[in-house]
């Protein structure tokens, strides 16, 4: 099939972008979205023009390094990351417009390559458990029921891609908090830092400038690993008992 | 069968003289001394890591902090050391190519973790797992490290379990297990088919803790392009940042290489598309050992190539030959009928034919190669690709049947998802196809007992290294490999050689750096005033079918030299034709794929020098001279029980390989008796 992409190019941070135009002939339904981009790559190789700048790594879904808006939906039509998107998703003469995630957290580096620096220091703020490795206590010594860990596990499967943020109009990463916020709470191991935990990853939220949550939904809507909007209730609660207790 | 000679039994001693199973590789390579590991202590081999951790000298706490440690690659070995070492005190600098640490590719690591915990009560132990290791990688792995590796494994769940790995439990709560492709206990711990992610997240956040702590300092975006080695001892790197362009000098009191594998000399392989030798191959040219390097592991479970557009290769758990059977038609007059309904009887449940007793469960060097052969014998399915079906059945409808398609689901949910999603056929409803593709690299640099390369100061973790796997690794045992040495080994070890440490400091001005650093310079100048014709992409597909078709699943003396040949033309070729356009400064990502095909050259072209010198099949390495009558991998102890320790000698900063020299390790098995696998 042939599709015409129009792609936002911008060769650096600090140079203003623009939408550019090009027609790709010889597309099979078979390609990922991802290996459609190689082959248009390739051709502006030959052509001698820069090749589209984009991220990608594991190209099975997983990694979350991968991550486009495409006709302005992040990862595109399906709820999949955008290199598990396949060509058959779309069809011949289709026009496809390519964007990088937009969001004032996340600046753009190259092309459709941007910055989720924040979500490390998100992280950082207080998203783990304190366990120094050879001080954990034997593995059956806390029991976890099933379902526990099963919601835990769950919400655990974000792959921080960073999709909610880019699909929220407040640009906020709720979603992403709440995940975490929600997996790590529901476990045992989780409940002595859980008050700490949340009031630190919000604070650095915000600092990072990411808007807060008007529960629009957007970002479940987007999210590739289908991470539910409960996490934010959660997220809420935990907050809120939080500054209950003082903090 | 091919030839006879080879695969008489040794017991008649005139086939015990060098030289016997011919020197294919004569000429490739110039002989060296034996190489051996200094560091395992002797003694009963349950004792020798207690030993170890006692005689290895201690860290001050207070000069910890004065003691600067660097870090490449955050996958499961070099993120849990970082936060390990980090939680010591030492002052860690952590390097990764990929924008955040957590993206580092064990995150797609599938069906588990093993570990001796014995939950089961089904005659599990650290001896039965270090025995299945030992079987499993075909007597080619060092049996002290083996053990170690099995000892420690039981820690690690309880160290996963405490940071909130959210692992598959049963109703009373307990921990689930299952069991995996090569074994016949259930030791497998899993997050359904996201193990490897759940662990990486573990790493990751361990890790972070450390960089909000302020004893890890994260660089992302960086790849590390050269090592600085300063009268003997590794003392930096040298890294680019990917994001300005700028070549950076990082310098330290030791380096730790846990930089993963290089499957991707294939271009097409279950790695991730940044996954690269880079690091690994720096390293080597500076004088640390490539050992085993043509030891490659071809998983059973991919979804088959569709055509040449394809990036990469996906993996489909080994998990799912726990339920699914793998079968082809009996008749190749049936291979393009809709599988449902070829009739029981004409079908051919192959591995459970030839291998009664593990079935669909056998290793996956044998299942490959299995699978190699039908397609061969033209009984492959799925679309023709180059005029051959390269595909077979891998069938839940019989567990589906037993389990329920709400049992399958839980289990196996997100890789039928994914299986859909890629080929656009429905799972539940039609047998999946697969095909072997690469995987996982058991060789990679050489290092001791304590992980220490053949370059004072230079650690090598992970997959990077090459001490655990032998010829071939079992299932959930990469995981376990990767953690063992991030969580429990290399802390221990590392701690011995920081013992003398602080180190004299290197100034930026020393001749080692500023040469280091003009070598990565001229690098990426040559690159960018090449000004050639032809994409790095298209160098990289070439390269990696002349590996695929000669130094794949089956490879021969002829293959190999014609290969050798192949390489070298397009080497060649590669250096005075290859296009790349922009800039050195900013991002440049043709740039950062011409440096990692131009070492896979050079790699590619040692592992088939490896190929070629062991005349013998083991694990995943098959050589079409040396198997038995019935067409099973036939070892020769008597010639071949060594690690190949490669020492790269050309000219380290520029010019060609050069003729390596082979150091040979001797394998010695005291507590174990080495024997020919069978597991029919």
């Amino acid at each position: 099939m042939k599709v015409t992409l129009k792609i936002w190019r911008q060769p650096d941070a600090a140079s203003k972008g623009a939408m550019h135009t090009y027609e790709l002939d010889g597309v099979s339904e078979d390609m990922s979205f991802l290996e459609m981009l190689d082959v248009l790559n390739e051709e502006l190789n030959g052509k001698g023009e820069d090749p589209v700048a984009f991220d990608s790594d594991c190209r099975e879904g997983i990694c979350g390094m991968c991550g486009l808006m495409i006709n302005g939906q992040a990862h595109g039509p399906e709820v999949t990351t955008t290199c598990q998107l396949h060509m058959r998703s779309f069809k011949d003469g289709d026009e496809i417009v390519i964007e990088p995630w937009r969001a004032d957290a996340f600046p753009v580096i190259k092309d459709l390559v941007v910055d989720r620096g924040a979500f490390d220091r998100i992280i950082q703020a207080g998203g783990y458990i304190s366990v120094n490795t050879g001080s954990a206590p034997e593995a059956h010594s806390v029991p976890v029921p099933r379902d526990d860990a099963l919601r835990a596990f769950n919400v655990a499967t974000c792959i921080g891609c960073g999709a909610c943020v880019a699909a929220c109009p407040n640009g906020s990463a709720s979603l992403f908090m709440g995940a975490k916020i929600t997996h790590l709470g529901e476990l045992p191991q989780g409940q002595p830092e859980r008050d700490t935990r949340v009031v630190d990853m919000v604070a650095q939220h915000d600092h990072e400038g990411f808007g807060g949550c008007t529960n629009i939904g957007e970002c479940t809507a987007a999210c590739p690993k289908e991470i539910p909007l409960d996490v934010i209730s959660r997220l809420n609660w935990d907050l809120h008992q939080a500054m209950r207790h003082g903090h | 069968m091919t030839d006879m000679p080879d695969t008489t039994l040794t017991s008649d001693p005139s086939h015990d003289e060098p030289g016997d199973h011919g020197d294919d590789a004569a000429g490739y390579y110039t002989p060296g001394e034996p190489i051996k590991d200094t560091k395992a202590p002797t003694g009963p081999i349950d004792e020798r890591w207690q030993t170890r951790k006692f005689e290895a000298r201690l860290v001050n706490p207070s000069n910890r902090r004065k003691l600067d440690v660097i870090i490449v690659g955050t996958g499961l070995a070099g993120g849990a050391a970082a936060a390990t070492l980090g939680e010591a005190g030492y002052n860690v600098k952590s390097f990764c190519y990929q924008d955040s640490p957590r993206r580092a590719h064990s995150i797609a690591a599938q069906g588990g973790i093993n570990a001796a915990k014995n939950y089961k009560e089904d005659g599990d132990s650290v001896h039965r797992l270090f025995y299945d290791t030992v079987k499993g990688g075909d007597y080619r792995s060092r049996e002290s490290n083996v053990y170690r590796l099995a000892e420690v494994s039981t820690n690690i769940i309880d160290q996963c379990v405490a940071q909130g790995v959210p692992f598959a439990r049963e109703y009373g709560g307990l921990l689930d297990n299952r069991s995996f492709g090569g074994v016949q206990v259930s030791r497998t711990f899993y997050a359904r088919g996201q193990t490897g992610q759940q662990l990486l997240i573990g790493a990751y956040q361990a890790m972070e803790r450390q960089v909000a702590a302020g004893t890890v300092e994260q660089f992302t975006r960086h790849e590390m392009l050269e090592v600085i080695v300063v009268d003997g001892k590794a003392r930096g790197i040298i890294a680019r940042d990917l994001v300005t362009g700028e070549i950076e000098t990082h310098l330290a009191d030791v380096v730790v290489l846990a930089s993963g594998g290089y499957g991707n000399v294939f271009f097409l392989s279950t790695n991730a598309m940044g996954s690269n030798v880079t690091a690994a191959w720096r390293a080597h040219r500076k004088g640390a050992y490539m050992a085993n390097p043509c030891y490659t592991q071809i998983h059973p479970t991919c979804i088959p190539v569709t055509g040449t557009h394809q990036s990469k290769l996906t993996l489909m758990s080994e998990s799912l030959r726990n339920d699914g059977r793998i079968w082809v038609p009996k008749s190749k007059a049936d291979c393009d009928k809709d599988p449902r309904d070829i009739p029981e009887e004409a079908r051919d449940y192959y591995l459970e034919r030839i291998y009664p007793s593990f079935g669909n469960l056998v290793p996956r060097d044998i299942a490959s190669r299995a699978a190699k052969n039908v397609c061969d014998e033209g009984r492959g399915v799925g679309p023709e690709v180059d005029g051959v079906r390269r595909g077979v059945y891998l069938d839940f409808s019989a567990a589906i049947a037993r389990l329920g398609k709400d049992g399958i689901e839980e289990k196996y949910d997100n890789l039928f998802d994914m299986y859909a999603r890629i080929t656009g056929e429905n799972p539940y409803e039609t047998p999946m196809r697969i095909y072997p593709a690469v995987h996982y690299v058991m060789g990679g640099l050489w290092v001791d007992y304590d992980l220490q390369s053949s370059i004072e100061g230079l650690f090598v973790t992970g997959e990077a290294n090459f001490s655990d796997h032998g010829a071939n690794r079992l299932g959930a045992s990469a995981l376990m490999q990767g953690l063992a040495d991030g969580y429990f080994v290399l802390p221990h070890t590392i701690r011995d050689y920081l013992a003398d440490g602080p180190f004299e400091k290197v100034a930026e001005d020393h001749p080692a750096v500023v040469e280091a650093k003009k070598a990565v310079e001229d690098r990426v100048a040559h690159f960018l005033n090449t000004s050639g014709t032809r994409s790095v992409d298209s160098y990289h597909r070439e390269l990696g079918n002349i590996m695929w078709e000669y130094c794949g699943m089956e490879r021969s003396e002829d293959g190999l030299k014609k290969a050798i040949d192949l390489i070298r033309t397009l080497k060649d070729d590669f250096w005075r034709n290859v296009k790349v356009l922009g800039t050195a400064e900013g991002l440049n990502q043709s740039l950062e794929r011409a440096g990692r095909v131009a070492d896979f050259f050079e790699l590619g072209e040692l592992m088939c020098i490896d190929a070629l010198n062991r005349r013998e099949s083991c694990g995943g390495h098959f050589r079409a001279e040396s198997q038995t009558e019935d067409g099973e991998a036939l070892r020769h102890d008597d010639q071949f029980a060594y690690v190949a320790a490669w020492e790269f000698a050309g000219d380290p900063d520029s010019g060609g390989m050069g003729t390596p020299v082979l150091h040979k390790e001797e394998l010695v098995y005291t507590a174990i008796e080495m024997k020919q696998r069978s597991y029919k």
